[in-house]
């Protein structure tokens, strides 16, 4: 059974978002790494990019996928997750730890669009 | 019944049995009858390998043959007999692409080598396996500048560039909706100037110029690259790769991206193909580069072993946000190519470009001391091709000298009283001679 | 097969001072490379080897010793048709006097602009259209040629809004990025149960918007689309045009013409129904036939058939544009004709009935160890969705025996594998096209050894998830192979 974690917002496309304050940090799910299989690159935005709830922003690739990332939420990228460029692997390890970026919120109620820890359980039976 | 159909009647009849049906043409029952076609093809009947021999063979014969002094990005190179030698082998040219590698080492390990000479000869860090040739590879530069740029999309290519590089790459421009400024030559060579003013304006995803250009001339491009990395423009060049082996590589000028066409490495003129188009650029950029990647790995056994890499770039992942659309490129003329390098080596290519260069050379002052040919843009610094300016008329000395055997170059597109002329090392004096001869 | 003594790569054979070619002396002296200005000069050494010639043709030889052609054995790869490369071909295409400077004068090169129009002429009656350019190089080159007919046709007519193409989501990858080349956004309809177009789908995606929609038939499962009439006239209607992917043209030959069943523009791969080479990866070619009306926007260079009877080079003024250096991968086309010379109008449609009978064939005979998941007659091709649970496990289960497996140990039995994960309709998928070239005996030794290797699956399962046993090498590490990225001598 993948991992799901209490008290984090999800996607319908299996990303997550970690609110802190002002910031999310968003990432994707267990069940998502352990459906791509091994994650060989993470194609990240820059800094300082805009994002867009529901937009594009990335893509993770394994060996034989790609799968495009969508942002959860809008807002400015203000810190990406560079572990990744080296160790892309890592959001094999752990999906929920290893996030991809930190965006400034621009509209936190957005947040209420998305599913429940319940809830996206639930969308990936 | 057929050679190449190895069914017998009983055979037909056996598994017509098996599948429950009792004719082939039960097999399309689940067809509408108005779709099928109720008539015999309208084309010839069936000929016997003797008769597709004469008929072919006559066909070919009403080529005649005619002394090539041609260039305009084809040129008539030596290739060794190894070379279509090796390419006979069976188990090379009816494979498919190596996507089981297990069985595909073959492929998989002559691509590699073909890779690495590529990357090598422009001074790039790694090379694609093949694309389909050397106008559609500038075209796919083009598209990897503005896909690396995201927010630009305005390309400038050199107006000096090989006209029908230039019509392709317009096409492609057109359809996929980038905007291709062409950058005008100033007595036949591109106008630094004017790139400098485009350039500057902070808009454009990419500069490609070609090397040697149309006319024949060897362009200096010293500040281009910086020029376009200050102002964050990728810099691609188009060489006729022969050239790559005594000219100043696209690495060594500060290129991004290094294309163009590798026919001229020993794959014959063909009328037109095939031939391959290769594409180079620098590890930063592998991700936007199109077209097929062999990389080497391990196997179970610990075993060095070469196979299909980043596939996730490619089509049959990405589908619509694929790098490209290209599936089949030109796989099997890498076997050419790295047939024709390992055989030629570094010091066949220059043996091979010295007398090219002598060669055309000769005869370009010899042109000129007829007191018929001038130089069309004056004197040039030129590898194995140059342009003149005919005093008469250009396309009829060009047509007498058919009638007489000689392919006396190509009319200069834009410039109908000029013909660029190219001279290869398989041009002896006594055929240069005689060509002077019958001016 | 043999990887010990030269598994190595070229550079590894290199030592200073050895030569592998010949060429004659120059007798013009007086002119040198060295003239060139410094600047223009290329500075650094290269990494060519330098061999003598026996050790480039063993280390070739040896090397071709570890691949797998069709000349080989089976090549039942779904949807690339890995017909016979008939001989003759080969030996009229590499006639010295087809090798010719592409800008010949036209009265001097009129044996090979005749076969090009030839060539053009037949593919057109074959596929029901007016006419054809076989100036692409591969099937996704005509894929864009196509789209960009497309595009220029609803240009001309003034109508810039025609942003969308329809793509069914069981097509070939080269589709969608085709279209996303030629600048269309990609719409993708969805497939019934039995992978045909779901035509009520379809329906609310036509508009003003739509460009074209582009179909295979028989689709990518190996079944034809019999709405297709339906679907014509509803695209049609609204203002598109019909493009039809012919890599499934094998067993239509003779039987059904695209242009009759509604296509306005196709493509055709001559490396699959034309018999010739796959070479590895390529040379291919991808000709484009249009209806009435359409001619005038195929891309330049054209070959005209005179009054006279002569041939001779057009360029279109209201033409797409160009795609190649000239008229495409030409010694291709030679083989094609041949082909189509050798084959006539006897037998081009004993092609497709014979692959028909053959693909079906096979489906009858595995379903017994293998899952289908569509019932019916199939035509060139089918899909299985891996072995059936009793041999292979529960497709849930993570220990099950995979395609991946199954196509690994097949190798070890000295056939191809099949096609695997494509359509991606089902996650097991094994695509099995035989063509029909390939005798019952062939298909009767195929069938036993994927009947032994669904009994293997069951009795052994560890023999076939570490497959392949018996060949040059192993599995790879394809994870490695992206993650620490070696492409070229240099990184080794």
């Amino acid at each position: 059974m993948a991992k799901v974690i209490e008290g984090l917002f999800y996607a319908e496309s299996h990303e997550y978002v970690r609110v802190e304050g002002e910031y999310g940090y968003v990432g994707i799910t267990d069940y998502a790494q352990s459906q791509l299989g091994n994650v060989v690159y993470v194609d990240m935005p820059e800094v300082d990019d805009e994002v867009t709830a529901g937009e594009e922003f990335g893509a993770v690739e394994s060996v034989k996928a790609a799968s495009d990332l969508f942002s959860p939420v809008s807002g400015t990228v203000v810190e990406i997750n560079e572990a990744l460029e080296e160790q892309p692997e890592l959001i094999n390890a752990d999906a929920f730890e290893n996030w991809i970026i930190k965006v400034k919120l621009s509209d936190p109620s957005e947040l209420d669009n998305l599913l429940d820890a319940k809830a996206y359980e639930a969308i990936c039976e | 019944m057929f050679k190449y159909f190895p069914h017998t009647t009983d055979d037909i009849q056996q598994m017509l049995g098996v599948i429950g049906v009792q004719s082939l043409d039960d097999l399309y029952a689940e067809i509408p009858e108005e779709l099928k076609l109720k008539r015999d093809l309208d084309i010839p009947s069936e000929k016997s390998e003797v008769e597709v021999r004469k008929i072919i063979g006559d066909l070919a014969a009403q080529n005649k043959p005619l002394l090539c002094f041609a260039g305009g990005g084809v040129y008539d190179h030596y290739t060794p007999s190894v070379v279509p030698f090796l390419a006979s082998r069976s188990e090379f040219s009816t494979s498919y692409t190596p996507y089981q590698a297990e069985i595909s080492q073959g492929t998989l390990q002559y691509i590699f080598e073909y890779q690495t000479m590529m990357a090598d000869l422009t001074g790039m860090d790694l090379s694609n396996a093949s694309m389909y040739d050397g106008t559609t590879a500038t075209a796919e530069a083009m598209m990897m500048c503005v896909a690396q740029a995201k927010k630009r999309n305005k390309v400038l290519i050199s107006a000096t560039s090989n006209p029908q590089v230039l019509r392709v790459v317009e096409t492609y421009a057109h359809y996929h909706e980038v905007e291709l400024v062409k950058v005008p030559a100033k007595n036949g060579i591109m106008d630094k100037d004017i790139a400098r003013e485009l350039i500057e304006k902070n808009d454009v995803a990419g500069l490609i110029v070609s090397q040697p250009n149309y006319y024949g001339i060897i362009e200096d491009f010293t500040g281009l690259a910086d020029l376009c990395h200050a102002h964050k423009v990728l810099f691609a060049i188009n060489t006729m790769a022969s050239a790559l082996g005594v000219l100043r590589s696209p690495g060594e000028w500060g290129a991004d991206i290094a294309c163009g066409d590798a026919q001229s490495l020993g794959i014959p003129m063909n009328y037109g193909g095939p031939y391959i188009g290769y594409l180079c650029t620098k590890n930063e950029l592998v991700r936007k580069m199109p077209g097929r990647l062999v990389g080497a790995t391990t196997d179970a056994d610990g075993r060095r072993a070469f196979v299909l890499t980043m596939q996730a770039r490619e089509q049959h992942i990405r589908r619509e946000k694929a790098t490209s659309n290209i599936c089949t490129a030109q796989g099997f003329m890498c076997l050419f190519v790295a047939s024709y390098l390992s055989l030629m080596g570094e010091k066949g290519l220059r043996e091979v470009n010295e007398q090219s260069y002598a060669g055309a050379h000769y005869l370009h002052d010899a042109l000129l001391k007829t007191g018929k040919f001038e130089d069309a843009f004056g004197p040039q610094t030129f590898l194995n091709e140059f342009t003149v300016r005919v005093k008469g008329d250009a396309k009829t000395l060009r047509k007498t000298l058919a009638e007489r055997g000689f392919l006396f170059g190509v009319v200069t597109e834009g410039m109908p009283d000029c013909l660029t002329i190219a001279v290869t090392e398989m041009r002896s004096k006594q055929e240069i001679d005689s060509l002077i001869s019958n001016l | 097969m043999n990887n010990v003594y030269y598994g190595k790569l070229v550079f590894e054979l290199s030592k200073p001072g050895r030569v592998g070619y010949s060429l004659p002396k120059s007798e013009i002296s007086g002119y040198s490379l060295n003239e060139l200005p410094e600047a223009l000069k290329r500075q650094g050494k290269t990494i060519l080897p330098e061999c003598d010639e026996l050790t480039v043709v063993r280390h070739y030889t040896n090397m071709s010793n570890n691949n797998f052609g069709v000349d080989t054995g089976f090549y039942p790869l779904g949807s690339c048709t890995m017909k016979y490369n008939p001989k003759i071909n080969e030996e009229l295409c590499a006639l010295p006097a087809f090798n010719r400077h592409p800008s010949t004068p036209v009265e001097f090169v009129q044996g090979s602009l005749k076969v090009y129009d030839e060539v053009q002429k037949t593919l057109s009656e074959i596929s029901g259209l007016s006419r054809f350019t076989l100036n692409p190089y591969a099937g996704a080159h005509g894929e864009l040629t196509g789209l960009m007919v497309i595009k220029a046709y609803h240009q001309q007519r003034g109508d810039n809004a025609r942003t969308k193409i329809i793509v069914p989501n069981s097509a070939h990858g080269t589709n969608p990025a085709s279209a996303a080349v030629a600048g269309f956004k990609v719409v993708e309809v969805k497939s019934l149960a039995d992978g045909t177009v779901d035509v009520e789908d379809l329906k609310p995606l036509l508009g003003p918007d739509v460009a074209g929609m582009m179909m295979t038939n028989p689709n990518t499962l190996g079944i034809f689309e019999r709405n297709i009439p339906e679907i014509a006239r509803l695209v049609h209607d609204c203002g598109g045009l019909m493009y039809y992917d012919g890599a499934n043209l094998n067993p239509m030959l003779g039987v059904c013409r695209p242009g009759d069943m509604g296509f306005d523009v196709m493509h055709i791969n001559l490396h699959k129904t034309f018999s010739t080479p796959h070479g590895g990866g390529g040379p291919g070619s991808g000709p484009v036939g249009v209806r009435k009306g359409l001619e005038h926007l195929l891309p330049n260079p054209q070959v005209e058939k005179l009054a006279d009877g002569s041939y001779t080079l057009q360029c279109g003024k209201n033409s797409l544009g160009s795609i190649s250096t000239f008229l495409s991968n030409f010694t291709v086309i030679i083989r094609a004709y041949a082909y189509l010379l050798s084959l006539g109008k006897e037998n081009v449609p004993m092609a497709g009935k014979l692959s028909v009978l053959n693909a079906n064939y096979i489906k009858e005979c595995l379903r017994s160890h293998y899952e289908l998941p569509i019932e019916g007659l199939c035509k060139h091709e089918f899909v299985f969705d891996g072995l059936r649970p009793e041999f292979g496990g529960d497709h849930h289960d993570d220990s099950h025996v995979t395609t991946l497996d199954v196509a690994k140990r097949l190798l070890d039995y000295g056939f191809h594998a099949p096609t695997i994960y494509f359509p991606l309709l089902f996650h097991e998928a094994l695509m099995i096209e035989p063509t029909e070239t390939e005798s019952k005996d062939t298909l009767d030794d195929f069938i036993a050894v994927m009947k032994r290797i669904a009994e293997e699956a069951r009795d052994d399962r560890e023999m076939v998830k570490t497959a392949p046993h018996h060949t040059p090498i192993r599995r790879l590490d394809d994870v490695k192979a992206v993650r620490e990225p070696k492409f070229t001598f240099k990184n080794l």
